[in-house]
């Protein structure tokens, strides 16, 4: 077994336990990070298969190996991933200092329907 | 064994116990500060897999700018851990989604084992189609040249991303400048090290991009290593973040993917096609929205980093 | 041919020959509108983003027209360069389609939410008029760029624009319950888009490419699928399903289009869930069309039918209004994947029924949530109960809610009446006439809801009693009630367009005659016999849930469930199965338990595929 298959089997195991942790961790934050954790399995993965489908074309020239391509989309997903984790953290600050709370468990739709008139005001944090 | 595929197995153990502890972790900040230290061990991976480009973005963004942002928030966020685990899903139904994650990673990596040899690659084709754009860097050509599109679409995603988070703040503070970024107690340390390294960064980004047509390195590289360097700046006070409604900084926001669209419509007259580039100046159109995204792409991620605007006597009073 | 027409015809030859780089126009229009709004900032950007949409629906029609006059699709090469190394732009008909609908969209919002987010007098910008009108182009460039995009990382890219410009419209209202509505939106959708991200790169590792048309091709060509292929397919599909909210993982739809505000709840609801259905579509019927014939499609289907009967029955239980149309949203989504067991027999009038679902709806349920906002910010609530008296107050209002309501429910010559037509003769045609009981079903609660609402709005207790009248009631803009009515009149008149539009469905698709399916769904629709067929069950609906909305002078009820103060046996029943089927859908909603949906869903899926082709 070649290491970059080994890293193939590390990225199953890392998609594999960032999907427990974004499905079971109860706080938000913890969610996030577990949603990290899976997109850079998934990033693993495409790293292997630009591995696997490299020669020694660019070997000499640059340092660089594998299929470019993959590489390429990789860093754009880099990219993307982090925009995400923004705007959620964003979101999570802004839930917790308004009183929302940190988890996803409650849904504002189970509270009571009438009181919500009392919010539609717009209360904002002090 | 090799001592190579030895280092791998260890590399790669070390991951995913680092991937456990962040699950596991007690609290988010314990698991942030595994999280950093997992990045810049996938950093090592990425070298291994030969991706040096990705590794400068893994180390500068997945790791350093990701964990910044996420101290901040688990700071922020500590009071409320102790409700967050009373609300953890019975056991019964974590063992039973344990059991089917575990079923998917199985699955995963047996549909890893069985990938098809000899791989498929586009190597050859990016070599035999990269001489036209006078690049040398096969990565910064596939990204500019071959599939110009997706890196025009992510630096468009980083604008909605910065609306989103400027968009949870009061109506009252949308003149006020962002307020999100940690600001630790003023020592002379951290006020000599913001100081100093910037210049350094700034070089250190000038050039990542200039040699990021030939060598690894690029933009977005560039463009995390610059933001890295200005967030230290405003979290030690030397400089206060920009005020979201400046228009001057907005400028500076929009202008790398406006030159982009600017010269890739020129394309179609000029090239004859959308996001082509005529003959004999690719490699200069190339570097010209290098540069221009490194800006763009920098402010958008510092910015992404100091959060929502707050209200203005706020930030004052720490100045 | 008179000179207009011959005018036409000449633009549209025009329009031929520039070939396929007209396909740029749609894709840069709202980007760049993106980056110009940006800087010009506040004051003139709701005047603006409207002269956009109108430019945008201008060019939806003439790609469309293109597309239909030239009966084939149009191709572009981004940058000259080919797949696989290059990334391809395509509009067939459906492209053109989606183009067309979401320009139409994005005007009528445009127009709507001038009065809404309108510009402060000194020029200064407010932060929801901001926000609004820039992510409105956000996710309009992300619905361009799905419709078009041939390369599954472009689309990849562009479902995170569409997601990221779509969660902060959720959260403008900046209250606590919005905010959790966006964030759990946001990370279910991450969710989705990891899944259907690993589902690309295992395509990629597999065939070495990522282009929709080389991939058919290969897959094709294939004596057996690779074990990688059906683990990318059940992965991608189950992660733009949690991105559609197809029951049951719709946990994160009735709070986050609730709860947004009503122009962006249009956009949402309209038009966001269907970029996603769109590439199930693509991948489904283009990309691998050997997967119609495995039993994913019976499970897309199950799921579908689930989505209208519990859709449908808790909203008729939902207190407040704009819940009551989320719920209707989640039944709708359920519509649209019938098509996928019904297009294994009878590919044609089930892609065409599909489609108009998709054009009907999205009409129609933009035309709601724009009313149900005029209603909610003329009283000041939108609680079903006491919406007494404001048919009074908003006549135009209640009238486009009520037309929106009827072309749900499918009557004569609506949209919605051609796609359950479509779908019973696709249902018919291919033997399976278990789902066509299934619409009949979600007809009549769809029927029963309406008629709730309309009920109270007509015929309920005045809340303001006693009360000088009209102290509380603001009157709306008139545009505002004119644009929900015409939206509404487009989904009610749908089937009257001539048969040709319709072709436009096929264009690109070989054996779609989309045209005559329309034809015949259309030839009987006015007969006595067929309409007093369709009308009959609706009425006695009808009346059985008037019956339940108490009368002016009676009690407000404190409603919550009108059907359980019906004392017959057969409405204490009704109250049962509703009370039952909203445990179901709240325990559903549990984030943990969607999630354990969700992999038994991919799991499932992944079983059915195994052994295909």
């Amino acid at each position: 077994m070649s290491g970059t298959t080994l890293f193939g089997l590390g990225a199953a195991a890392l998609v594999g336990l960032g999907l427990y942790g974004l499905i079971c961790q109860p706080g938000a934050l913890r969610k996030i990070l577990a949603f990290n954790l899976m997109g850079s399995g998934i990033f693993l993965l495409f790293g292997v298969i630009a591995k696997r489908g490299g020669g020694a074309l660019f070997a000499a020239g640059t340092g660089s190996d594998g299929d470019p391509v993959p590489q390429a989309l990789v860093i754009t997903g880099l990219v993307v991933a982090f925009a995400a984790t923004a705007i959620a953290v964003a979101l999570l600050v802004r839930l917790a200092e308004t009183g929302g709370g940190t988890t996803l468990e409650t849904d504002a739709q189970d509270a009571p329907a009438v009181p919500t008139d009392a919010n539609l005001r717009g209360e904002r944090e002090p | 064994m090799s001592v190579g595929l030895i280092s791998d197995v260890v590399l790669i153990l070390l991951v995913l116990s680092l991937a456990v502890w962040i699950t596991i972790a007690r609290t988010a900040y314990r698991a942030v500060v595994g999280f950093v230290a997992y990045g810049l061990l996938m950093t090592l991976l990425w070298v291994r897999l030969a991706a040096l480009d990705v590794a400068m973005t893994e180390a500068a963004l997945g790791s350093g700018l990701t964990g910044i942002l996420l101290f901040a928030a688990a700071a922020r966020l500590a009071p409320f851990e102790a409700a967050e685990r009373a609300r953890a899903p019975a056991p019964a139904l974590r063992l039973l989604i344990g059991l089917l994650c575990t079923l998917v990673a199985a699955g995963l990596a047996a549909v890893v084992l069985w990938l098809p040899e000899p791989a498929p690659t586009l190597a050859p084709l990016v070599a035999e189609h990269l001489p036209p754009t006078g690049l040398r860097n096969p990565v910064t050509g596939v990204l500019l040249a071959h599939r110009a599109i997706d890196t025009l679409l992510e630096s468009m995603v980083l604008l909605p991303a910065l609306i989103g988070v400027w968009s949870v703040a009061a109506d009252a503070d949308w003149s006020g400048r962002p307020g999100s970024l940690p600001r630790p107690p003023a020592s002379d340390a951290l006020t000599l090290l913001a100081r100093i390294l910037p210049p350094f960064g700034v070089l250190v980004a000038i050039h990542l991009v200039w040699i990021g047509a030939d060598e690894p390195g690029g933009k977005f590289q560039a463009a995390a290593v610059l933001a890295a360097m200005w967030v230290l700046v405003m979290m030690a006070g030397l400089q206060q973040p920009p005020a979201v409604v400046s228009r001057g900084w907005r400028g500076l926001l929009v202008v790398g993917a406006s030159l982009f669209i600017a010269i890739g419509i020129a394309g179609i007259w000029l090239a004859d096609a959308f996001l082509a580039y005529p003959k004999g100046l690719a490699k200069p159109l190339i570097i010209a929205i290098e540069v221009a995204l490194t800006g763009s792409v920098a402010v958008a991620l510092a910015l992404l980093l100091s959060g929502p605007p707050t209200r203005a006597h706020r930030c004052e009073a720490g100045r | 041919m008179t000179q207009a027409q011959a005018l036409v015809a000449a633009g549209i030859r025009d329009l031929t020959d520039l070939g396929g780089v007209v396909l740029v126009f749609p894709l840069m229009l709202p980007i760049t509108g993106l980056l110009l709004g940006l800087v010009l900032g506040g004051r003139y950007l709701g005047r603006f983003v409207l002269l956009l949409t109108l430019l945008g629906l201008g060019a939806a029609l003439a790609i469309a027209a293109v597309v239909l006059v030239g009966g084939d699709a149009l191709q572009y090469l981004l940058g000259g360069w080919s797949p696989p190394l290059g990334v391809g732009l395509r509009a067939d008909g459906l492209s053109a389609v989606m183009l067309v609908t979401s320009a139409l969209v994005m005007l009528a919002v445009a127009l709507y939410a001038q009065r809404a987010f309108p510009i402060t007098g000194d020029g200064s910008e407010t932060r929801s008029s901001l926000v609004f009108w820039l992510l409105l182009l956000g996710v309009w460039g992300g619905l361009n760029t799905v419709f078009l995009g041939q390369d599954l990382f472009t689309l990849f890219v562009a479902l995170e624009l569409l997601t990221f410009s779509a969660v902060p419209l959720v959260a403008l209202g900046g209250k606590p319950e919005t905010l959790a509505a966006a964030l759990r939106y946001l990370l279910f959708a991450l969710l989705g888009s990891a899944l259907y991200l690993l589902g690309a790169v295992l395509i990629y590792g597999t065939y070495g490419t990522l282009d929709i048309a080389l991939l058919a091709e290969r897959i094709a060509g294939a004596d057996r699928w690779p074990p990688s292929l059906v683990a990318a397919i059940a992965l991608m599909t189950v992660g733009l399903l949690a991105k559609t909210a197809l029951f049951p993982l719709h946990l994160w739809l009735p709070p986050a289009h609730a709860g947004a505000p009503p122009a962006a709840s249009a956009v949402l609801s309209a038009l966001v869930v269907k970029a996603s259905f769109f590439l199930v579509l693509r991948i489904w019927l283009d990309m691998m069309p050997g997967l119609l014939a495995t039993a994913g499609v019976q499970i897309l289907g199950a799921m579908g039918a689930g989505a209208i009967l519990v859709g449908n029955l808790v909203a008729l239980r939902q207190v407040r209004l704009k819940l009551l149309i989320a719920y209707s949203t989640l039944a709708q989504i359920g519509y649209l994947f019938l098509l996928f067991p019904l297009a294994a027999g009878a590919e044609a009038l089930a892609l065409t029924g599909g489609t108009l679902q998709v054009v009907s709806h999205a009409c129609a349920k933009a035309a709601m949530f724009m009313a149900a906002g005029l209603i909610a910010a003329a009283l000041g609530h939108d609680r079903i109960g006491e919406l007494g008296g404001i048919a009074r107050a908003l006549p135009i209002t209640v009238l486009a809610f009520g037309l929106a309501g009827l072309a749900l429910l499918g009557l004569q010559p609506s949209g919605g009446y051609l796609v359950k037509t479509l779908l019973t003769s696709a249902a018919d045609a291919s033997g399976q006439w278990w789902w066509g009981l299934v619409m009949q079903a979600g007809g009549l609660l769809t029927a029963a809801y309406l008629f709730r609402v309309l009920g109270y709005a007509l015929f309920g207790p005045r809340a303001d009693e006693g009360r000088p009248p009209n102290l509380a009631i603001k009157r709306p803009g008139r545009v505002q009630e004119l644009v929900a009515l015409l939206l509404a009149l487009c989904a009610l008149l749908l089937g009257l367009l001539p048969p040709v539009a319709f072709d436009l469905t096929g264009v690109g698709r070989a054996g779609v005659d989309a045209g005559a399916a329309v034809s015949v769904a259309m030839a009987g629709a006015f007969d006595w016999g067929k309409l007093w067929g369709d009308l009959w069950p609706v009425l006695i609906v009808g009346l059985l849930v008037l019956c339940a909305v108490p009368w002016p002078g009676g009690r407000p009820a404190a409603d919550a469930d009108s059907v359980r103060v019906s004392s017959s046996v057969t409405g204490r029943a009704a109250a049962v199965v509703g009370l039952v089927f909203e445990r179901v859908d709240a325990a559903l909603r549990q984030w943990p338990v969607a999630g354990l949906s969700l992999l038994l869903l991919g799991l499932g899926l992944a079983g059915s595929l195994v052994g295909g082709a």
